[in-house]
């Protein structure tokens, strides 16, 4: 076996399998730790087929910065508990599943039938050398991302400065909903409280002490 | 077929890409916790960016992997607000399931 198809087919069921775990995880954080396998997994991939720097940008923005925030919001909203098995739909599972194997198989249907590839290099060689010199990855993308794609790049940066702005905006928690949920907690800890005074008295009450407090 | 003659094609990625868009896609339609099917959406993501590094070197054309980049842009911006929304529903309403905001009323 040669060492590419080695690679491939141990990059190829850690893939597959972190998939899975994705899936069927019972916890969160779980999914998110699955997650990053697949990712590895996909950054070994793109090794594979001599695609340096998108692996190392995948391993940078996926594993590094996505599957980080998704831990994150995990963390912060403490939804790290296992969802219930019950089914508010009834047949979602085996229609999903079913659903899931006709989409596999018009994929497959649909590959294998016509190619519409087109002419090849249309930006720039991907391994060959360019005008007489042997170029680097990182040159090569380079070339087309600031020649072909500059606009579409410059759109990116707009897009990442409203994705921000509006992730804040989502996530800021308004004055008055901040107030609001203050009164809310306010009186959740006058309950707990009158709460604790009622157990204490009930325990008094079974050790046979005199429940009512001298006045 | 012995193992030691196997050469690795572009199809094969290919068919990784396609078993990976197809347990993203059924994840999504699985799970009901708003997280884990956020994270089917990355799975999807992923096939579809290997299948661009597969056609990338398989048509000899590294504008397969530029159009990766701004895959990855898009991913980021859209977990970013996604996750802000989450956050924002759950702090109105205690729970991250599908089920709990099958409403539009607040």
């Amino acid at each position: 076996m040669t060492l590419e198809a080695l690679v491939f087919f141990v990059a190829a069921v850690l893939a597959l399998g972190g998939a899975v775990g994705v899936v069927l995880g019972r916890n969160p954080v779980h999914c998110a730790l699955m997650l990053v396998v697949t990712l590895v997994a996909v950054a070994v991939f793109f090794l594979l087929q001599e695609a340096q720097l998108v692996a190392a940008v995948q391993v940078i923005v996926y594993a590094g910065a996505i599957v980080v925030l998704f831990l994150f919001v995990i963390m912060l909203l403490g939804v790290d508990r296992q969802e219930s098995l019950e089914e508010p739909i009834p047949y979602q599972r085996p229609a999903a599943l079913a659903l899931g194997a006709i989409l596999l198989a018009e994929i497959f249907v649909l590959a294998g039938r016509n190619w519409v590839t087109g002419a090849r290099s249309v930006r720039g060689s991907a391994t060959k050398p360019v005008d007489g010199r042997d170029l680097g990855n990182v040159e090569r993308v380079a070339r087309t991302l600031f020649t072909d794609f500059l606009w579409a790049f410059e759109l990116t940066a707009a897009l990442l400065v409203i994705a921000v702005v509006g992730a804040v905006v989502l996530a800021r928690r308004s004055g008055q909903r901040a107030q609001l949920d203050e009164h809310e907690r306010a009186i959740e800890e006058q309950i707990t409280e009158a709460e604790l005074a009622e157990s204490a008295e009930q325990e008094a009450e079974e050790r046979g002490e005199p429940s009512e407090v001298p006045t | 077929m012995s193992l030691a003659a196997i050469d690795i094609t572009p199809n094969y990625y290919l068919v990784v890409g396609a078993l990976l868009f197809t347990i993203g896609a059924v994840g999504l339609l699985l799970r009901r916790n708003v997280l884990v099917m956020f994270m089917c959406v990355e799975l999807m993501l992923n096939a579809a960016n290997l299948t661009f590094v597969t056609f990338a070197r398989a048509l000899d054309d590294v504008g397969g992997q530029a159009i990766v980049f701004f895959t990855l842009v898009v991913a980021a911006a859209e977990v970013a607000v996604g996750l802000a929304i989450i956050v924002a529903i759950f702090r109105r309403r205690r729970g991250a399931t599908a089920d709990d905001v099958r409403l539009l009323k607040g």
